[in-house]
């Protein structure tokens, strides 16, 4: 039943694929995250705590959220990779490994901007703020390895268990609220239960949330497909596609 | 609207340093990771058809030997 997905692990056919589906993901984030960020800075109702400081959050909460979302999409491509020794996963994973350390940075630096008037301070040591600074360093880490070796099978080999390994640090992040005492407010928007906040606000904030991770889809997409060129240089239609659009 | 002017708007209710540098660096973080990685597929390239031109002189310079 799945064994078509299997042809896409093909060099050659996973490029095709990536740059029909180029469009549509750019298209989408590009629609989402201006609706969800006009919507959120000149519709929402301004907070009857906060004032417009809050109005933050209509980046802060995606990318926070989407800084552990590309962490878990890493590791299990990073998974696949390690486990049925498919080159294409491994790339994927070091597609995402950069576009996650730059989210997570936005999560931080939105963070302290936000923290600095309603909490009078940039940053605290607690739970929530550190854990979110150990993934920064765990996308730092991946990236650096990957780095690191000449031969990116190995690289790949390296970056992945270091991958997989931090996926115990998603779970501190999420439930860090819950379990320690915290400057950070517990989250806003829950799943099963109704969300505790106005859906006049919830709702750009949602669009948002879908917008950023269409955008990291998308440029997941663009590095894929450079990453798919650089690993493949030996092949005729790599080589093909540099002599057209290649200048020497 | 929330707000009564663009002045309004762009003061952000007294909040206007943070607002405004918090959304200020997302979008400029964001466009620099785009431009980079847009750039990328072009480099990969330009490295590969420089490769070609080395190994064709190479090929080339053996073959009028032997």
């Amino acid at each position: 039943m799945w064994k078509w997905l299997h042809s896409y692990a093909d060099p050659e056919k996973a490029y095709n694929l990536s740059s029909k589906l180029l469009p549509w993901f750019s298209l989408l984030a590009l629609l989402f995250i201006s609706v969800g960020t006009i919507w959120g800075l000149m519709f929402a109702p301004t907070d009857y705590q906060q004032g417009d400081s809050y109005r933050i959050i209509f980046i802060h909460v995606p990318a926070a959220s989407m800084s552990m979302a590309a962490y878990m999409g890493m590791a299990t491509a990073a998974f696949i990779g390690l486990v049925w020794q498919i080159k294409a996963a491994d790339w994927v994973a070091a597609s995402i490994a950069p576009i996650g350390a730059v989210i997570t940075f936005i999560a931080l630096f939105t963070g302290a901007t936000w923290g600095k008037p309603m909490w009078g301070t940039w940053w605290v040591w607690d739970a929530r703020l550190t854990a979110e600074l150990v993934l920064l360093f765990l996308y730092l880490g991946v990236i650096s390895l990957y780095a690191s070796f000449e031969d990116k099978v190995l690289a790949a080999r390296a970056a992945g268990i270091l991958a997989i390994v931090g996926v115990i640090n998603i779970p501190i992040i999420k439930y860090s609220v819950d379990w320690w005492s915290s400057l950070h407010q517990p989250s806003t928007i829950k799943i099963t239960e109704k969300s505790s906040m106005s859906s006049e606000m919830l709702y750009p904030l949602l669009i948002n949330i879908v917008g950023f991770g269409l955008m990291i889809g998308a440029i997941t997409i663009v590095r894929f497909k450079s990453e798919i060129l650089a690993r493949n240089g030996m092949r005729p239609w790599v080589r093909a596609l540099a002599k057209q659009e290649g200048v020497s | 609207m929330q707000f009564d002017s663009i002045a309004d708007f762009f003061n952000m209710g007294g909040y206007a340093f943070y607002v405004w540098l918090a959304y200020g660096v997302t979008f400029s973080s964001l466009s620099i990771l785009i431009i980079v990685s847009a750039k990328r597929k072009k480099k990969v390239l330009t490295e590969i058809s420089k490769k070609m031109v080395r190994e064709e002189r190479l090929k080339n310079n053996r073959s009028n030997k032997s």
